[in-house]
C-alpha cells in the first residue's frame, strides 16, 4: 500500500507551527516512515506534483497569495488541517483588523517612527507583488477546512497525536495539556 | 437555625441550606456548574448565562436560582454542556481575544473554559470590533478588546467611600466599561491587584506584572477550570 501524502505551508504566519511539528523530535523519523510528503517548506517542493491525503495550513491570509496558496491545497488534499492560532483566527497578524488597510500601509511606509529610508514615498505597489486583503482572515472562512489544532504555536503532541489519528483511524488522545490558545 | 433542605443535581441527592443558591449548593457538594459572571462576595446578576441549568426541566441560571426542596436539576449532561460551549464560543468572537499576546493568558476564565470545553474553534464567524484601551492610570491597564461585560468590575470594586473604580458606558452592542480616573488615581497596588484578579478576562492589568509567570506555572496550565470544586473531597488521598 502507497503511503498517505501530507503537504504543508504557512500563509500569514511566522513558521513556528512548523517548527512545533519539528518539535515532535525523533518521532520525525516514525513520521517519514508513516507518510510522503508534498509540497512543503520541509522537503521545499513548491508546487504540488500529485493529489495529497492530508494539508496542513499554518496561518492565516492577509493577501492575495495566502487565499491563492489557501484554494490550491483545498484542490489538492483530501482533509486540511487548521494549524495554530493565525490559521484558526488570523492571530497577531489579525491584530491590524480593526485599522483601515490604509492607515497601515501609511504608518508602515510613510509615517511610521522606524521610516528612514523611503525619502520619496514610495508605497509598493508592482504587479508581482500580492494584494493585501481589507482584513485578516481565518482559513475556515476562505476554505473548508476539516480539522482545527489550536495552539501558538499548538503543543508538538497535540500535532502528533492529530496525525497518529488521522493515520490509523483510531480516536484521538486529547490530554489537557495538549489543547491551548497560547 | 438554618434549615437543611434536598435537590438533586444529576441523579445525586444534595444538601443544601434554605436560601443558597443552587450554585452555591452545588459548590458545596464538589458539584462544578461553570461560571463567568458569578463571583464570590458580589451579588449575582445572571449577565453570562454559563450557568444555566435545567431545574424541573426549565432552563435557570445556577447563580441567580434559589434551592428549593426537592429541586430536580440537570447539569452536566451533554445537551447543557452544548450549550455552554456555544455560548462561550460566541463570547470569543465577539470581542478580539488574541491569546498569545495576552497578559492573563494560563490565568483566563475564559481561556480556560475553552480548554475545558474542548473549543478547537468557534462555529461562529469572528465580528473583530473595534475597541478602546485605555492606558492612561499609571497602575491599571484597561484593554476592552477582551471584555466580556459580565461586570464583575462594576459591582464589586468600590473605595473607601463606596464609589464604584469602573462603571459601564452605552447600551446594547455599543456597551463598554470605562475607568473613573478620579476614583483610580491614586490605587494602591493592592487595590490594583484586586482589580485585576476581579475582572476573569485580560481586561483589567495590572502594569508591570504582566508574563511574569512562565509557562507551565500558570493556573490553568495543567489543571482544568472547576477542579479545585470537584476535587474538594478528594483531599489527602483515599
Ligand atoms: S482575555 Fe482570556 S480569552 Fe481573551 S485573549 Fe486574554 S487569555 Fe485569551
Ligand atoms: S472589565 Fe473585566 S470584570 Fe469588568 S465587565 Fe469587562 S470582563 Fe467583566
Ligand atoms: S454565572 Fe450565572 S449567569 Fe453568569
Amino acid at each position: 500500500m502507497s503511503k498517505p501524502i501530507v503537504a504543508t505551508t504557512s500563509l500569514a504566519g511566522c513558521f513556528g507551527c512548523h517548527m512545533s511539528i519539528l518539535d515532535i523530535d525523533e518521532r520525525i523519523l516514525d513520521l517519514f516512515d508513516l507518510v510522503e510528503f508534498n509540497k512543503s517548506p520541509i522537503d521545499d517542493i513548491k508546487t504540488f506534483t500529485k493529489q495529497c491525503d492530508i494539508g496542513i495550513i499554518e496561518g492565516g491570509c492577509c493577501n492575495s497569495e495566502n487565499v491563492h496558496v489557501l484554494k490550491e491545497f483545498r484542490k489538492n488534499c483530501k482533509i486540511l488541517i487548521s494549524l495554530g492560532e493565525c490559521a484558526i483566527m488570523g492571530g497577531l497578524p489579525a491584530l491590524r483588523n480593526g485599522i483601515p488597510v490604509e492607515e497601515c500601509i501609511r504608518e508602515a511606509y510613510l509615517e511610521g517612527p522606524t521610516v528612514t529610508l523611503n525619502k520619496e514615498g514610495i508605497l509598493p505597489n508592482d504587479d508581482e507583488l500580492p494584494m493585501i486583503l481589507d482584513k485578516v482572515y481565518p482559513c475556515h472562512e476562505i476554505v473548508k477546512i476539516d480539522y482545527f489544532l489550536p495552539g501558538c504555536p499548538p503543543r508538538a503532541d497535540l500535532i502528533w497525536n492529530a496525525l497518529v489519528a488521522l493515520l490509523t483511524g483510531n480516536e484521538m488522545d486529547l490530554p489537557y495539556e495538549v489543547v491551548k490558545f497560547d | 437555625m438554618s434549615e437543611i433542605i434536598k435537590i438533586v443535581i444529576d441523579g445525586k441527592e444534595i444538601e443544601a441550606t434554605k436560601g443558597q443558591t443552587i450554585l452555591q449548593a452545588a459548590v458545596n457538594n464538589g458539584i462544578y456548574i461553570p461560571t463567568l459572571c458569578a463571583f464570590d462576595g458580589i451579588k449575582p446578576k445572571a449577565s453570562c448565562r454559563l450557568c444555566t441549568v435545567k431545574v424541573n426541566g426549565r432552563a435557570m441560571t445556577a447563580c441567580t436560582t434559589p434551592a428549593t426542596e426537592g429541586m430536580e436539576i440537570e447539569n452536566n449532561t451533554a445537551g447543557i454542556n452544548e450549550i455552554r460551549k456555544a455560548i462561550i464560543e460566541a463570547i470569543f468572537v465577539e470581542g478580539n481575544h488574541f491569546c498569545p499576546s495576552c497578559e492573563k493568558s494560563g490565568n483566563c476564565e475564559l481561556q480556560a473554559l475553552g480548554y475545558r470545553f474542548m473549543m478547537m474553534v468557534p462555529r461562529f464567524p469572528y465580528s473583530f470590533p473595534q475597541r478602546p484601551i485605555d492606558a492612561t492610570n499609571p497602575k491599571l491597564l484597561l484593554d476592552t478588546n477582551r471584555c466580556i461585560l459580565c461586570l464583575r468590575c462594576v459591582r464589586g470594586l468600590k473605595d473607601e467611600n463606596g464609589k464604584s473604580l469602573f462603571a459601564i458606558k452605552h447600551r446594547g452592542v455599543h456597551a463598554e466599561i470605562v475607568m473613573d480616573h478620579e476614583v483610580c488615581a491614586n490605587i494602591s497596588d493592592e487595590m490594583a491587584q484586586k482589580a485585576m484578579n476581579t475582572c476573569p478576562v485580560g481586561v483589567i492589568i495590572k502594569k508591570e506584572k504582566g508574563f511574569d509567570e512562565a509557562i507551565g506555572t500558570r493556573k490553568f496550565d495543567k489543571q482544568p477550570i472547576g477542579h479545585e470544586i470537584e476535587n474538594k473531597f478528594n483531599q489527602g488521598g483515599n
